[in-house]
């Protein structure tokens, strides 16, 4: 339990959250990178992701590529990546290789949210008119949003895990005091930075379950009860039409 | 009128669907096409709107050639009813019937107060408006979708086996409303149905379809009954078993209808009495 006294101490000491190699700014840059390397590969993944999911063509490419990106050692990556590019070019190569880490799984979350929904639901888009957009933006995307928001939820915890490695470039973020502590032999720092990371990751994936309520509109869920046996009572109740049914509205 | 001229379709797999079929589906009737599963009712049905094209032959309506319309503006002004209704999930009844206006750019109160109109004619209580397809009984998502159809008002409604996954009685109910409906609208109304005794209750026109969608026989109903064209369709009829094949049966004097099973099915009287 030494340890952990060791890890709430340098945590709670006032001097670790002074000056610029606060606790503070090393949240910042973690975040800041996790952010950045999401961003970018939501940019990336989701139009793919929507493409394969829409057309149902390159399915197995990228299910190939999604998975072997997954195998890459992200360690290996960027020092191979900050090797080839040249120490200026750190800053890019961590993000490139945070981006890799987050593609595969907003990829498969953004192409199998649209693979999941009713082939009849789309062919009756279809056959009232729709063009191939309309049914991409009115009824693909808004059925795929809980799909793709679980992925972005994957590799934002992901990310902000393997943001660590930033630290070995020298670029700072919470791997930072894991690094120092190495070099100090200060297992307190280490166990602090690890636990911070910890929070970190467990307070985003709050933030994901919280836009999982909000973000996703009411009939997204409605249409999730199909099976009303396996819905909450208070669900069933919603999802139950009252006895106003059929014979009265004849 | 709906014309199939000599109508071939080849799938990508090498299948022939449709066989050189020639229909003529005249206006503000219902044509009913019925056939065994695989018989290429549907993709015929589907020709209409151009969900599908043909491989060769032309289908024409009022005249007009479908291959030079384009098809989202052809299925803008064609009705399109499904089995399992294909509502959006994530759209409200409401918002489900008046999607095809919407997309024309009918604005979205007028949109709206159109479907509640549409509501009435296929008989849904008003009030189921804000719900969402998941919390309806599948008898309302067929109406809605029934609805949805009628939306735009269109001249040609498509109905691919709109009642194939209801129960029984709420089928028979839906079918009655058909009826009303298109006593009170006239569209031309294209069914598509395996139940041959839907398509005798529905159809102004009956198509009896094999194979290839080559055509076994068309008619009436009554015409069809009274001289089946080949023993595909007698069998397919049923026109010797069952409740089609009624005798007479006296019983104190009166004579009595008993159908193939053995079962009463009525009383035989003056026509103009019925």
């Amino acid at each position: 339990m030494n340890l952990f006294l060791d890890a709430f101490a340098w945590l709670l000491d006032p001097a670790s959250w002074q000056g610029p190699s606060s606790i503070a700014v090393r949240i910042g840059e973690h975040l800041f990178y996790t952010a950045l390397a999401v961003l970018i590969g939501a940019a990336v993944a989701i139009p793919v992701g929507w493409l394969i999911g829409h057309t149902g063509r390159g399915r197995e490419i990228a299910v190939g590529v999604a998975g072997a990106a997954r195998a890459l050692p992200s360690f290996g990556l960027l020092f191979l990546f900050v090797m080839i590019a040249g120490v200026l070019l750190r800053g890019p190569s961590t993000i490139l290789v945070l981006v890799l880490l987050a593609v595969p799984p907003i990829l498969a979350g953004a192409y199998a949210g649209l693979e999941v929904i009713d082939r009849r639901v789309i062919d009756a888009a279809r056959a009232v008119g729709m063009t191939e957009w309309q049914i991409l933006w009115k009824v693909e995307v808004p059925l795929g949003l809980p799909l793709l928001l679980g992925g972005l939820r994957g590799g934002t915890l992901q990310v902000v895990a393997t943001a660590v490695l930033a630290a070995f470039v020298n670029l700072g973020g919470l791997g930072l005091p894991i690094v120092e502590g190495i070099a100090l032999r200060d297992y307190g720092r280490m166990l602090g930075a690890a636990m911070l990371i910890i929070a970190l990751a467990l307070l985003l994936d709050a933030l994901f379950a919280v836009l999982d309520r909000v973000a996703i509109p009411r009939g997204v869920r409605a249409g999730r009860v199909t099976d009303v046996r396996t819905a909450s009572p208070r669900r069933r109740a919603a999802a139950d039409p009252p006895a106003t049914t059929e014979k009265e509205t004849v | 009128m709906i014309e199939f001229r000599s109508i071939s379709k080849r799938f990508a797999d090498g299948t022939l669907a449709v066989d050189g079929f020639s229909l003529v589906i005249p206006s503000h009737r219902t044509t009913v096409l019925v056939g065994s599963s695989g018989c290429g009712k549907t993709t015929l049905l589907r020709m209409i709107n151009r969900m599908v094209d043909a491989s060769s032959g032309a289908l024409e309506i009022d005249g007009e050639n479908v291959s030079s319309i384009e098809p989202v503006a052809l299925r803008r002004r064609i009705g399109y009813v499904m089995q399992n209704s294909g509502l959006l999930p994530h759209r409200t009844v409401i918002d489900n019937i008046a999607t095809v206006p919407r997309l024309n750019g009918v604005p979205r109160a007028q949109a709206r107060a159109r479907a509640l109109e549409l509501m009435d004619t296929v008989g849904l209580d008003r009030a189921m408006a804000r719900r969402y397809p998941a919390q309806l009984s599948g008898g309302q998502q067929q109406r809605v979708g029934v609805a949805r159809g009628l939306a735009v008002d269109p001249n040609i409604l498509l109905m691919d086996e709109p009642f194939g996954a209801v129960d029984p009685i709420v089928r028979a109910e839906l079918q009655q409303e058909l009826l009303r409906l298109q006593r009170e609208l006239g569209k031309t109304v294209v069914f598509v149905t395996h139940d041959i005794d839907e398509a005798f209750l529905l159809g102004d026109q009956v198509v009896i379809l094999e194979k290839g969608a080559s055509i076994a026989q068309k008619g009436t109903p009554a015409e069809i009954l009274a001289n089946p064209a080949s023993d595909f369709v007698a069998s397919f009829i049923g026109a010797e078993r069952g409740k089609r094949a009624l005798h007479l049966r006296e019983v104190d004097g009166r004579r009595i209808l008993v159908d193939g099973d053995g079962a009463v099915a009525g009383r035989l009287v003056e026509a103009d009495s019925a």
